[in-house]
């Protein structure tokens, strides 16, 4: 009779059960109980190989039950159960190499050197940690001071605006006590409102120049090349499908490349055919009906379009579009020239930066990393892009969506999402997982499915305060 | 893998529609062979048997047949083959060119019987058939074979004249310009057709038969549909873009075997023809059924091919496993795959690098779900070189295999025909130096587009160069390869991006025949020659595993085959089953699908309902599009997760059962996976069943595929028999029809009361692992109180069992309440360290004692018995499983 049974090796308690918490339940010679308490059975049919106990508890060292564990010490590194059908399965799992009592595999204990290991790595961990969260510290306190002077700005603003709106209020008054129309004031009205509107239209045509300089001025070096005008297809002059390198130079007047200045002769080239790169609604039409009486047009000296600091357009167009314009122009004129100025402000302060505003020395930086075909771009809170990395152009993988970390921790990944579409597939997006370190860098990307990608990414905000060092595993926890 | 030129087409016209596009294949009419040949009317046939020249040969009578219309000569050949089969063989007498003959598909020469001439008269001749009072009848004017036993006619040849043979000509000497002699256009495709017309055609009729079968691959249901009025079935390999169902529209891989069957009798036609084929079915049952009318059901087909000969098996049965074994006889039987190649296979278009291929491995882990092969597709290789490795994503290949290796796992990487056309290729250049490309018809190298890009077809029906091909393999000329890979040949109808159908020109040349005459043998020489190369790196001790996508005749000696891209769609969940069933009535029994759907998301529930399904069919492997999001089965939930590892597990407990099925299919035939009609051929009501299936005997099989299924009514067949629902272990009357509330973890499986089913409940993370775990019998005892099964045991993975009978193979019987063990193979001689852990015996009465007797001892045997189930449970009676013992219950 070939009986090739597990031969038991003399231990002091059946093997599989760990020394500390459930060793009490499994007492020599007196009949054993499954710890579900189903059946008792005698103590000779614990570990021997044979599934007694539905819930596995009577073969805890051997591969009989389906649901069963086994417990390897693992001395000098840490204790774990597996599921029993991984005992003697020929593959080494436990470092202490228990599970491997009677297959003929050869393992080898390597749980002191995975200890050494393992201690190091958890050593260097909290140093990082350490480190990080120092820095966290120092971000919050930065976010702190920048969002205070924000609001302050934004306080200011809010006050200009109120003082705009009282005298446009003011000004009504004035319209709604002259209640005599007369032919010769309404034509100087309407030639004011035209130099109005053409006021208006220019300032948002340099507004939108601005805009596209810095959408086109992709590597951010303060210059628009002819690469990166070639980049957008739909500026194509002879509508061919594709842009030459000649026809972007035919665009740029011949120059290689432009800076802000320069950029304006380029742009009255441009402008017509120019599409965002930021998908948005078309802009509403200008309001074309001139109001009925105003005697004097408001002048809005306090116009700041474009402060120079501002990098947040973007968001700031996406804002405007969704809302509607006044019907009132007078309000209107007041609404978009206040409004430029304060809800730049207000659009940075409007993110969730976390909740000590951690995260807000991410808002305007990229961070790149380069594979061996692309260069992938993260601009935190903005988008993420993707550039093949010997030409072609860039793909978008996704503008800033939301966090969306577990339930314990929402700031531990971020969503960019409605990237570039795929065919056949979803529109591209992008899921960044933070993790704790002392620099900020994209450390690697993925495309676990087509068109969803995954970076990861380190940076000191996600830094939790460092534990007790104490809880390094200790080699002595069990013998 | 998958797409075919189509989602390459597709992809750069930006168009999204999911739907085959119909215009890109031929109907009947687009197909000018075929468009004649059914323009021909039946009951004008010109053809007439010249009685005077008949020569009877020992088995070989041949009979000049003539054609009155042009007095073209045919000689038809009769052979009476051993094991109740005949076959005739029809070819011109003196063709201006041979014309082809389909090698390698036979296994040998088949054995013939002596014929003898009974009677001969001015009108015919009466040959008699050997045994059983089988008689052949040869009509003279018009010719016809009608094929008798005893007052009863089996199956007619001719009778409806519709046979028609296109003879070879020349162009000068034809009567009339016809249109598509010489030349014919499909789309932008000319076809220049230098042999002119080649066609061939036959008519079969089959008295008494209402159900047909076979004739893959089709995405239709297991009972073939009449096709008057419509399309015939098309045999042609093609790869077909988001194929639809329920129509019968060539697909990747062509069988031209149909069988029959009635009550009485089943019988089988083999048309051994590589060509473009077509075929149609009408039967008179329709009408007649309607109006009650008692004249004998009749079912009539015709066979259509574009070239080559007429050469026909004609398997006479009479049961159903005769015809298994008379096809198996001529063609081969399934190979015997390695064991492992039975279990779970992790598959998508793509596994991106080494990285990720290392945490779907850690997920499965993680998880605690079995695995045994994890798939590479196209993008592994470098730039779709096949036999390469992409350098960033792939950089250490062997330390990769090394990896599964250590967890007792494999991989397949697929490796396609299609060989790119590049100058730095190493297996480029030595095709292009040895000049073992497919030519075209000016004799310079075919190419072709494909994933490559311009890709050359090496030609596959050159034995050297199969032999090329195979030493290719060898370690150290696949580089980066290791024992634990494998293969997976895919796109080889031969798939063309830019070719007329997706597919090669038919005036391509292999060697002296075009491919018209070859095309739909080309796959099968490709996974020969690959599963042939696996051998051979062994030094010919290991068993190969190859999947394949095209596939023909024979296909079965060469590994497993899988239904093509599918979609995430529970019609197409309800489609693999009688895809699978069909491929299994011709001899490929290991068949699956792609588990979730190739093409597009399944919902959670569709996946869940897939895997339950894909866990009882023969291959199982999960597979996704490049474009669909990751479905690893634990990304749906920790509840579906458990759902899918459960189903898993239950698939990896059956593996002995699974294991045992496969070696009998390849010592006789036998499918895997059959009809209910196949066990219970006198059941009527089994007939036209596919949504239900057997494993074997012994395991009815009624997945539920419904979407929101609540219930499932499962016929369980055989009136006096009982049926043991596998997780309840309660009894169930065999001939009726059973409601089954369901819910999503429901899968309906029952074993059949009389059999015994070995399985290994000890599941483990792969196959490898379970290799020496005990055994624990499942005995289902029939009202009788009898139950038997078989085990089967060998290493696994090896040729041993075949070369040195390195196997146990024991036969377990329950009578008399004893349950023995006997040696099926006495002169076998293999080692085993699993042992019998358990007996459980279903519809058991309670024993008062229960005694192993072994080597002359007899010892007592704990046992416990549920008496609501009526189960008794043997406790560890812990004998070898390749011992002699019996069991007694008393």
């Amino acid at each position: 009779l070939l009986l090739i049974l597990g031969t038991p090796v003399e231990i002091q308690r059946p093997r599989g059960v760990p020394l500390t918490s459930k060793k009490p339940f499994y007492e020599e010679n007196k009949p054993f109980t499954c710890l579900d308490g189903s059946r008792t059975i005698p103590f000779d049919r614990v570990n021997d190989d044979y599934c007694d106990c539905k819930d596995g508890s009577d073969e805890p060292g051997t591969a009989a039950c389906p649901n069963g564990s086994f417990h390897c010490t693992n001395a000098g590194y840490r204790p774990m159960f597996i599921p029993s059908s991984r005992i003697n399965d020929g593959i080494c799992d436990c470092c202490d190499t228990t599970d491997e009592y009677n297959s003929g595999a050869k393992c080898e204990n390597t749980c002191k050197e995975l200890g050494l290991k393992e201690r190091d790595v958890l050593q260097k961990m909290a140093e990082i940690t350490k480190e990080g969260f120092l820095l966290k510290q120092q971000l919050i306190e930065e976010a702190k001071k920048g969002r205070e002077e924000k609001q302050g700005k934004v306080t200011d603003m809010q006050e200009n605006k109120k003082q705009l709106e009282e005298k446009v209020e003011a000004l009504r008054t004035v319209k709604e006590t002259a209640e005599q129309p007369e032919k010769e004031a309404k034509e100087r009205h309407l030639k004011a409102w035209e130099e109005q509107k053409a006021a208006i239209r220019l300032e948002k045509d340099k507004a939108k120049m601005a805009e596209a300089f810095l959408e086109l001025d992709d590597n951010a070096d303060g210059f628009v090349s002819v690469s990166e005008l070639q980049s957008h297809a739909e500026l194509d002059p002879d509508a061919d499908g594709t842009l030459t390198e000649t026809e972007v130079q035919g665009l740029m007047g011949g120059a290689a490349q432009v800076d802000t200045s320069t950029f304006e002769s380029v742009w009255t080239n441009i402008k017509d055919k120019y599409h965002s790169e930021v998908s948005r609604e078309e802009e509403p039409a200008p309001v074309e009906t001139p109001p009925e009486e105003v005697k004097e047009p408001v002048v809005d000296n306090d116009s700041e379009p474009f402060p120079e600091d501002d990098i947040s357009e973007e968001e700031d167009e996406d804002e405007d579009d969704e809302d509607d314009y006044h019907e009132d122009d007078d309000k209107v004129r007041v609404y978009i020239t206040q409004k430029t100025g304060a809800s730049i402000n207000f659009s940075d302060l409007s993110f969730d930066f976390g909740p000590d505003a951690e995260f807000t020395y991410l808002y305007s930086q990229c961070y790149e990393l380069t594979t061996s075909e692309y260069i992938y771009r993260l601009c935190p809170f903005n988008r993420v892009s993707q550039k093949p990395k010997y030409g072609g152009s860039e793909t978008n993988l996704g503008t800033w969506g939301s966090w969306s970390g577990p339930e314990n921790n929402k700031y531990l990944v971020m969503k960019y999402e409605h990237g570039t579409g795929c065919w056949q597939g979803p529109n591209r997006s992008t899921t960044v997982k933070l993790t704790c370190g002392k620099e900020t860098v994209v450390t690697s990307t993925s495309e676990p499915s087509r068109c969803e990608y995954l970076m990861e990414f380190t940076t000191p905000a996600v830094c939790q305060e460092p534990a007790n060092m104490d809880l390094l595993p200790h080699g002595h926890e069990e013998l | 893998t998958g797409s075919s030129c189509e989602s390459w087409d597709v992809k750069l016209l930006q168009v999204s529609t999911f739907a085959v596009d119909r215009g890109n294949f031929k109907t009947c009419d687009q197909s000018a062979f075929c468009k004649r040949q059914r323009a021909l009317k039946p009951g004008q046939s010109p053809y007439r048997a010249l009685l005077e020249t008949l020569e009877l040969s020992d088995s070989r009578l041949t009979l000049q047949l003539i054609n009155d219309n042009n007095k073209v000569h045919l000689l038809l050949e009769l052979y009476r083959l051993q094991g109740n089969m005949t076959r005739v063989k029809i070819n011109e007498l003196k063709p201006l060119r041979p014309r082809f003959e389909v090698p390698d598909v036979l296994i040998a020469e088949p054995p013939t019987e002596p014929l003898s001439v009974l009677s001969k008269d001015d009108n015919g001749v009466v040959l008699s058939l050997g045994a059983k009072n089988q008689r052949l009848i040869v009509s003279a004017r018009p010719f016809r074979l009608d094929i008798m036993q005893g007052p009863e006619v089996l199956l007619s040849l001719n009778s409806r004249g519709l046979l028609a043979f296109e003879h070879l000509r020349l162009h000068k000497d034809t009567d009339k310009e016809e249109d598509g002699l010489w030349e014919e256009t499909f789309k932008s495709h000319t076809d220049t057709k230098p042999n002119g017309p080649t066609s061939i055609s036959l008519d079969f009729s089959l008295p008494g038969v209402e159900h047909v079968y076979g004739i893959p691959e089709h995405a239709d249901d297991l009972k073939l549909k009449t096709t008057d009025g419509g399309d015939p079935y098309r045999l042609y390999n093609l790869d077909v873009f988001q194929y639809e169902l329920y129509n019968p529209m060539a697909l990747y891989g062509s069988i031209p075997v149909m069988l029959a069957h009635n009550t009485q009798r089943t019988m089988g036609i083999f048309w051994l023809n590589a060509a473009e084929t077509w075929v149609d079915i009408s039967s008179n049952t329709m009408l007649d059924f309607v109006q009650g009318s008692s004249e004998k059901p009749q079912t009539d087909v015709r066979w259509i091919s574009e070239s080559g000969i007429i050469d026909v098996f004609i398997m006479l049965g009479p049961k159903p496993s005769d015809v298994f074994s008379q096809y198996a006889s001529l063609t081969g039987t399934q190979s015997f795959p390695p064991l492992a190649s039975l279990g779970y296979h992790q598959c998508r278009w793509n596994y991106n690098d080494q990285e990720d291929v290392k945490s779907v491995d850690q997920g499965f882990d993680q998880h605690d779900i079995p695995y045994d092969f994890i798939w590479l597709d196209i993008e592994h290789a470098d730039g779709k070189r096949y036999f390469t490795w992409d350098p960033h994503k792939f950089p250490q290949p062997k330390e990769m295999l090394q990896g599964l290796m250590d967890k007792r796992r494999k991989m397949v990487a697929i490796v396609d025909p299609h060989i790119r056309v590049d100058s730095g290729y190493k297996i480029h250049n030595e095709i292009t130096s040895k000049d073992f490309y497919v030519k075209n018809k000016d004799g310079r190298n075919y190419e072709g587009w494909c994933w490559p890009g311009n890709s050359g077809y090496p030609d596959f029906t050159k034995p050297e160069m199969r032999a090329w091909w195979s030493s290719m393999f060898a370690y150290d000329q696949y580089e980066g390869s290791m024992e634990n890979l494998f293969t997976w040949n895919d796109m080889n109808e031969p798939s063309v991006f830019n070719g007329p159908e997706v597919t090669m020109h038919k005036d391509a040349l292999h060697g002296k025949w075009e491919h018209r005459d070859i095309h739909n043998i080309y796959g099968l020489y490709v996974q020969m020659a690959t599963a042939e190369g696996q051998t051979q790196r062994s030094g010919g001790v290991e068993r190969p595993f190859v999947l394949t996508r095209a596939f023909f005749a024979g296909s079965q000696r060469y590994g497993a085959v899988w239904t093509g891209d599918n979609a995430a769609e529970w019609d197409h969940l309800k489609i693999s089953i009688p895809m699978c069933l069909s491929l299994g009535l011709v001899g490929v029994s290991f068949c699956g699908a792609d588990v979730g759907g190739f093409f597009k998301n399944p919902s959670t529930e569709l996946l869940v309902r897939w895997y339950q399904t894909g866990a009882y069919q023969p291959f199982f492997r999960a597979h996704a599009h490049l474009d669909t999001t990751r479905r690893e089965p634990w990304l749906f939930g920790p509840e579906n997760t458990a759902l899918i590892r459960e189903v898993i597990r239950q698939r990896y407990a059956l593996l002995p059962y699974w294991y045992q099925l496969l070696y009998q299919a390849h010592k006789t035939g036998m499918p895997v996976m059959r009809p209910l009609w196949v066990d219970y051929p006198k059941d009527t009501a089994t007939f036209t069943i596919d949504d239900e299936f057997l494993i074997g005997s012994d395991l009815l099989v009624h997945p539920v595929t419904e979407e929101g299924s609540r219930g499932v009514t499962a016929y369980l067949p055989g009136a006096g028999e009982v049926w043991y629902d596998v997780h309840t272990f309660q009894k169930h009357n065999g001939a009726q029809n059973l409601y089954i509330p369901v819910t999503l973890s429901s899968i309906p499986v029952f074993q059949r009361g009389g059999s015994i089913i070995p399985r290994k409940d000890r599941v483990r993370r792969s196959s490898a692992c379970m290799e020496n775990d005990p055994y624990t019998l499942y005995v289902a005892l029939s009202p009788k109180k009898f139950a038997e099964g078989e085990l089967y045991i060998d290493d696994g993975h090896s040729l041993n069992y075949d070369t040195k009978k390195e196997f146990i193979h024991r036969s377990l019987t329950f009578a008399n309440n004893a349950l023995t063990s006997s040696n099926l193979c006495p002169d076998c001689n293999f080692l085993t360290s699993s042992w019998i852990e358990k007996v459980l015996i279903l519809g058991a009465s309670k024993p008062s004692k229960v005694l192993l007797k072994m080597d002359g001892k007899e010892t007592p045997v704990d046992f416990e018995f549920d008496t609501s189930m009526s189960v008794l449970t043997l406790r560890k009676p812990g004998m070898n499983a390749g011992a002699d013992w019996t069991l007694l219950l008393q």
